[in-house]
């Protein structure tokens, strides 16, 4: 039910113990300013004090709403005119790039959808939305040498009502993206599917947990159709980096990747090392001259070279993120249609499932399995302490093959 | 009354009815006026219509107010379960436990899984801690530390070490080995210093640092080898109950609950408070990232668990029941972000649909207060730390 004029100056005499007067005028100047709008002939902004129907302004759309409305408009523009945004506009896209960064595929992936979305609807219903968008976005960042409107009251309800469209899709849309993941990772979620060849909590079986171990020659069709979910999902498995690395080689690009994980060594390694991996960097990869010389801009390269002065945690990290990002958007998508995945993928193994056990009340023996610790104490001797991806790489292999000694023993 | 009056006292004639007595100052409309308490309340009650009362009109303003707001909230678009209406309903689900872990004297506070997928770290609030291997039900490694309550414990990444902490204002870390005859607590090492209980710990993405959350009100980063405070966390207006890392492209970011009912999110470099949400009515007692990285989970002792998305800066989805009257105390996701598992202090443990928002299923089992849930590093199992001194696993 909508609140009626004569309901809203009736509360507001409650409120403020003023007259209808007041109350009259009062209301009137919140209509005026767009806070309260009428349904019924949107473009006389009075407040009545009869039956006509009016309804709230949605408040103030939070900052970070509105930096990810900001860019997702910047987008679309920067989309539809293939790159020909004015000069303010660039500057303006590039600050918010930085800005938020890490949800970069989300900002084009809204952006692709409204395009998508404006292109189905009617003609004229596309030019009006494109006016209220752009008149909006003109009042609310003024480009530069225009005169801020807001400061003189302009009357403009077009703009807050395409506000409230703008901020209702980008909901919706975060809310479809919800159920696309899930969509997604459905397969790969045991408890609601189960897992090939079945799940070793339930069949006592450990034949899961082999076939998806480190070091096996041959993986599963699940785990290679992960890597093409996201960059992160193939550098997250080690079977997936190994792979990626073999592909970059190839294309003479490795050195990104080594790069990368020399940064996360710093980023998250001991506070004591830093210095000295920071310098290893440096010589390997920045340094004019380097043996595995990595291409970044010459504005990031000019402050990661100030910084490393003095070093820190968190020097490399607009090196590291321009590299993330450069083979995240280059080399990553055409590794995913390369030879070398596609072939990995039709060789990957699809286990069959286990069927439960003609004599379901004997239970299987629960074999054990080497402890981590057990292998970083063998690793221990004779070697430097310190937790880096290769001792981390050596544990697994070392654990692996006691265990499949185990297995060979067993059977 | 209107809003715009002042009270202050004297004492005097009363400028309506002449009496002295203590008056009242108050001013209408900016004329100012000194009557008794008694000639106020006359003069108040005037401006009612015939069978109004002033508790009437007031009902009648909350009311409209209620109403209004109503409106506008109509105007927030769509909720999740309406767009979740066209994602495919959850099958049944049939998860029974599969072990139950006993060898803790008391209380069993906190566990964390191990990389290896089968192994896992517990803490009582006896002071033992014990490292599993939970498919075969050994127990590999147990030591006693000197405080009681250890509220938190975390397995490092490489699997070598655990970290624990709780009364002891102190957060640990101990590294494991296979010597029988060693005594594990002989090379605990203290790592976090704070001044109240410690509440949540959890290694960063290696063994060299770690991140803890305090009964102080603060959370802090510190770097294993030195001891080194990092990092702290200042925002929080009461105790921190929890926190959890971002799984996120970038890895800089974490959550934190706490007494204040607020949830924060940090910037791990900066140390700035990013994020705040504030919509439980009572403690957070436990926050777990979506896996995508783009939402989190929270449950709170207002019997409510709530599911907010960082990108949209606001509340998504509140998964209450009127069956379920007792505190939430721990959450955790499925490997696809479509279930959620919550522990409460009935001891059941309730399985929402995130996307739809209705509870799925009940896991009934353990005999007291639900402390921890958490999904392994797989996916295949769920486990359940509880106060009647064992650990559930459910597949």
């Amino acid at each position: 039910m909508l609140p009626k004029g004569r309901d809203i100056i009736d509360w507001l005499i409650q409120k403020y113990n003023v007259s209808e007067e007041e109350s009259l005028h009062v209301g009137g100047m919140l209509v005026k300013y767009g806070y309260i709008y009428p349904l019924k002939e949107p473009r006389s902004l009075v407040l009545r004090p009869d039956e006509s129907p009016y309804r709230f302004q949605v408040s103030r759309s939070s900052p970070i709403q509105y930096v990810y409305l900001d860019t997702i408009y910047l987008a679309k523009k920067n989309i539809r005119k293939q790159g020909e945004l004015m000069e303010y506009e660039k500057e303006r896209y590039s600050v918010l790039h930085k800005r938020i960064n890490h949800t970069w595929d989300f900002v084009v992936m809204q952006a692709r959808e409204q395009l998508r979305a404006s292109k189905q609807r009617r003609k004229a219903d596309r030019i009006v939305l494109e006016c209220q968008e752009q008149a909006y976005w003109l009042i609310n960042r003024p480009p530069p040498g225009v005169h801020n409107v807001l400061d003189v009251g302009l009357e403009r309800p077009n703009n807050f009502s395409a506000r409230v469209t703008l901020v209702s899709g980008f909901i919706a849309f975060i809310y479809f993206l919800f159920v696309k993941y899930s969509e997604q990772y459905l397969n790969h979620d045991p408890i609601m599917q189960g897992c090939l060849p079945s799940n070793p909590w339930i069949s006592d079986d450990t034949a899961h947990w082999t076939m998806n171990a480190d070091m096996v020659p041959t993986p599963t069709r699940l785990r290679v159709e992960r890597w093409s979910f996201s960059f992160m999902e193939l550098l997250e498995d080690s079977m997936g980096r190994r792979e990626f690395m073999t592909y970059l080689e190839k294309e003479f690009s490795a050195e990104n990747l080594c790069f990368w994980q020399a940064c996360e060594d710093v980023r998250h390694g001991e506070s004591s090392r830093i210095v000295e991996k920071v310098e290893d960097i440096y010589k390997n990869f920045l340094a004019p001259g380097a043996a595995r010389w990595v291409n970044i801009d010459s504005k990031t390269m000019d402050k990661t070279l100030e910084g490393i002065r003095h070093p820190h945690r968190f020097v490399m990290d607009d090196a590291q993120m321009h590299i993330y990002f450069l083979m995240k958007k280059d080399s990553y998508p055409r590794y995913l249609k390369s030879d070398l995945y596609k072939n990995m993928l039709a060789k990957a193994i699809v286990p069959q499932e286990t069927k439960k056990s003609v004599f379901p009340f004997m239970r299987r023996q629960r074999h054990s399995s080497p402890s981590p610790a057990q292998a970083a104490t063998q690793a221990e001797d004779g070697q430097a302490k310190g937790a880096g991806q290769a001792d981390i790489d050596r544990i697994f292999v070392i654990t692996e093959i006691n265990r499949r000694t185990q297995l060979r023993c067993l059977s | 009354m209107c809003d715009q009056t002042f009270v202050a006292a004297t004492f005097g004639p009363c400028e309506c009815c002449t009496k002295p007595s203590p008056l009242i100052n108050i001013y209408i409309k900016t004329e100012p006026i000194n009557y008794c308490s008694f000639c106020v309340e006359v003069m108040a009650c005037q401006g009612l219509q015939k069978g109004e009362t002033l508790a009437s009109l007031k009902r009648e303003t909350e009311t409209l107010k209620k109403k209004l707001e109503e409106e506008r909230g109509k105007l927030n678009d769509v909720e999740l379960h309406q767009v979740a209406e066209k994602a495919e309903a959850v099958g049944a689900l049939s998860i029974k436990t599969k072990r139950v872990l006993k060898g803790h004297g008391n209380k069993v506070l906190c566990m964390d899984w191990c990389k290896d997928k089968r192994r896992m770290v517990s803490s009582s609030q006896d002071g033992k801690v014990i490292v599993w291997d939970a498919f075969t039900l050994n127990k590999e490694h147990g030591l006693s530390l000197p405080c009681t309550w250890v509220m938190a414990c975390a397995y490092a990444p490489s699997g070598t070490a655990v970290a624990c902490g709780g009364l002891d204002n102190k957060c640990s870390v101990v590294p494991l080995s296979l010597d029988k005859n060693e005594n594990l607590a002989a090379k605990k090492k203290s790592v976090a210093m704070h001044t109240n209980y410690v509440s949540g710990c959890t290694f960063t993405n290696s063994d060299m640092q770690l991140l803890t959350s305090s009964g102080d009100g603060t959370c802090a980063l510190w770097d294993v080898e030195s001891g080194q405070l990092l990092q702290s966390f200042h925002g929080h207006t009461a105790d921190v109950l929890s926190l959890d890392l971002a799984p996120s492209e970038t890895g800089n970011t974490f959550v934190s609950g706490g007494s204040d009912k607020k949830a924060n999110v940090w910037d791990m470099r900066s140390g700035q408070n990013i994020q705040s949400f504030e919509s439980h009515e009572s403690d957070i007692n436990c926050v777990k990232y979506y896996p995508s990285g783009d939402a989190f989970a929270s449950a709170s002792d207002d019997s409510t668990c709530r599911f907010y998305d960082l990108r949209a800066d606001r509340e998504v989805a509140v998964y209450q029941k009127d069956s379920i009257i007792f505190g939430a105390s721990t959450v955790d996701f499925s490997m696809s972000g479509r279930l959620l598992f919550a522990g409460y202090n009935d001891y059941t443990i309730n399985v929402w649909d995130v996307l739809k928002g209705n509870r799925l299923s009940i896991l009934f089992g353990h005999e007291n207060r639900i402390s921890r849930v958490r999904l392994s590093p797989d996916g295949t199992a769920l486990c359940s730390a509880s106060w009647d001194n064992t650990l559930r696993i459910w597949a």
